[in-house]
Order: C-alpha cells, then structure tokens, then sequence
C-alpha cells in the first residue's frame, strides 16, 4: 500500500475516532469493561514494537553480549524506571549504543 | 481585547507548559521519520493528516521494517482507541456547538489538548467563549507540532546515516511504557505482549504484532477482573 495512502486512512481512523463521541454524544455509551480495557493498549502494544527491536535487531533471536541493542535498551529501561524522563532515556538509549558501536567495532 | 480573544488567549497561556514536552517529540519523531525512509513531504504531512505523536512513531517504526500498508493502519488506529474516551469526555461540554466546530476541535483532540481542556471545562463554568479557550490550547500545540516537525525533517537530513537513527523509536515507546508500570495487570500485559511479540514474530505481514497487543490487553483485563472481583468480597 502507497504511503499516502496509508496516512490517509490512518489520519481519517484517527479523526473518526476523536469526533465519534462528540458527534454521538448522548446517543450511546462506553461500557465500564471497555474503559478498563483501554488502560492495557498502550503498554501492550508499544511492549509488542519494543521486544523485537531490541531482541531481534536481525530478524532473529539474539541474545547474546554483542547484541548492542539490547543492552542499550536495558540501559534505557533503567533511566526510564528512575527518571521518568522521556528526553534522558532516549538520550541514555542512544548514547550507550553509540558507545558501544564505537568502541566495539 | 473581547471576551472570545481573552478565552483564545487564555488557552494558549494554558497549553504552553505543554509545549515544552512535545516540542522534543516532534523534533525526534521529524528526523526518524526520514532515517525511516519517509520523504520529507511525507513525513510532515503525516504530521497534519494523522496529528498523534506516539501513532506517528509506531507507523514511522512500521515503515522502517517495511511492514504491509494495512497493518500499519490498524496499528495506528489500535493506538489511537484512547481518543474515542477523550471524545466521549469532552462530548457534553461542546455538545451546543455548531458541528463545524465540533468538526474543528475532534480533528485537534491530541491527549494534551485534551488534558489541557478537560482541566478547564471540569474547573470554570461553561461559557459562551469557552469553546475559544480549547481552541487556544489545541491550536498552540498544533502548530508547535508542525513547526518542530519540519525542524526535525531539517535535523535529521544533517545527521549521517551511519548513525543508528531508527533506535529512537522504541526507545521513545520504552520511555512511554515504563512509567505506568504501576501495578500487576499492566506489567503482565506488557510483559506478555512482549513475549509474544517474539514468539509470533515470523507470523506473515506483521500479524505477530497484532495477535501480542491483543493477548496483552486480555491477560491486562483478566488479572484486573480477578483482582477487582476479590476485592468486591
């Protein structure tokens, strides 16, 4: 599928989603379990993109220590679980893959 | 100044604070965007035409692995669910208005616009202008997105392409996913979600990604039934 093709469709889903509601309001409720149900998407889904990223940056397993990665990525958990800054994990992340790349290489 | 500017301005004054954090994200998700493989053009429309930085991300991250073009739609229509809650709370305060207002403000819910309107709506008394005020606030972090994202396009095209640009993604969604590791249903559905991801990794056009969220907000909604139904004794 053409990229601009994909944006549009995407951005339309998006749009519906935002005006649904609005444009519906009064006409239909969101039950309680489907509430509860949304709170998991977010951690659920970007947890799915997360893994193989960093467990299979070749398209298979790789556990081992030169997988540069996932070592990074741990690092970046780490300063993520202490911090909770956005801005620093992504820069502790990037750092300690560029240091490692560099220094292993 | 008339009451509808003090309300338009009030809420940009209101969303600013905002800015500070999404103006980073916008940088970052421009210069992935190309390391990706978007053409600039591309990549900053997807800024106006999808307007949401974390489905942004995980389509950029999708382009990347060359995933098929109806994955990725769903993907972002999967990580935008939330904004049907954000519509379905912001729905009775702008319920008098106009539709092409109503058309106008759900084409700018984002979560910070969102956060930043809600807040005011739950506080004051609904106003004749206070529709102005969500406008204010939507527009400024519309516009800080757009603009950071062109910044980024700029940035990204100056940054060699040896650099492991395309890291920045899922170190982004580990930025997002760490913090709201608060409680038990929400580590098992990510740490499940994650698992599966692996195991049904090599599943064709990407459906592994799609059948892991799926099992993650399952087991996340089961543990949270078992645990509300124990405390309901």
């Amino acid at each position: 599928m053409n990229i601009w093709l994909v944006m549009l469709l995407g951005g339309v889903l998006t749009f519906g989603m935002r005006l649904s509601f609005i444009y519906l309001f009064g006409r239909f409720e969101i039950s309680a379990a489907v509430k509860r149900a949304l709170r998991f998407v977010p951690p659920a889904v970007l947890s799915a993109i997360i893994t193989p990223a960093l467990f299979m940056p070749n398209n298979t397993l790789d556990l081992s220590w030169s997988n540069y990665r996932l070592i990074a990525g741990a690092v970046a958990v780490l300063v993520a679980w202490r911090t909770k800054n956005t801005l620093l994990t992504i820069l502790a992340g990037m750092i300690a893959l560029l240091i490692l790349q560099v220094v292993f290489h | 100044m008339n009451q509808t500017m003090k309300s338009f301005w009030a809420g940009v004054r209101a969303g600013s604070p905002l800015l500070v954090g999404v103006l980073p994200f916008g940088l970052i998700y421009g210069a992935l965007a190309l390391g990706a493989g978007l053409s600039p053009a591309a990549a900053q429309m997807m800024s106006s035409i999808v307007f949401a930085g974390s489905a942004q991300f995980v389509a950029t991250q999708l382009v990347h692995e060359s995933a098929p073009g109806l994955i990725i739609v769903l993907t972002i229509a999967v990580v935008n669910l939330r904004h049907m809650l954000y519509s379905a709370s912001i729905a009775p305060y702008i319920e008098h208005l106009p539709m092409r207002w109503k058309t106008l403000l759900a084409y700018l819910l984002t979560d910070e616009a969102y956060a930043t309107a809600i807040i005011h709506y739950e506080k004051e008394e609904l106003t004749a202008t206070s529709h102005w005020f969500f406008f204010g606030a939507a527009l400024a972090l519309w516009t800080t997105w757009q603009v950071s994202t062109a910044l980024g396009i700029f940035l990204g095209a100056a940054i060699p392409s040896s650099w492991p640009l395309d890291f920045a993604a899922p170190l982004t969604f580990i930025a997002m996913v760490v913090p709201v590791l608060k409680d038990k249903p929400v580590v098992a559905a990510a740490l499940s979600a994650g698992t599966v991801a692996l195991l049904a990794y090599s599943l064709p056009f990407k459906l592994g990604l799609i059948l892991a969220a799926l099992v993650g907000i399952l087991i996340g909604t089961v543990l949270e039934n078992r645990k509300s139904a124990k405390e309901a004794l």
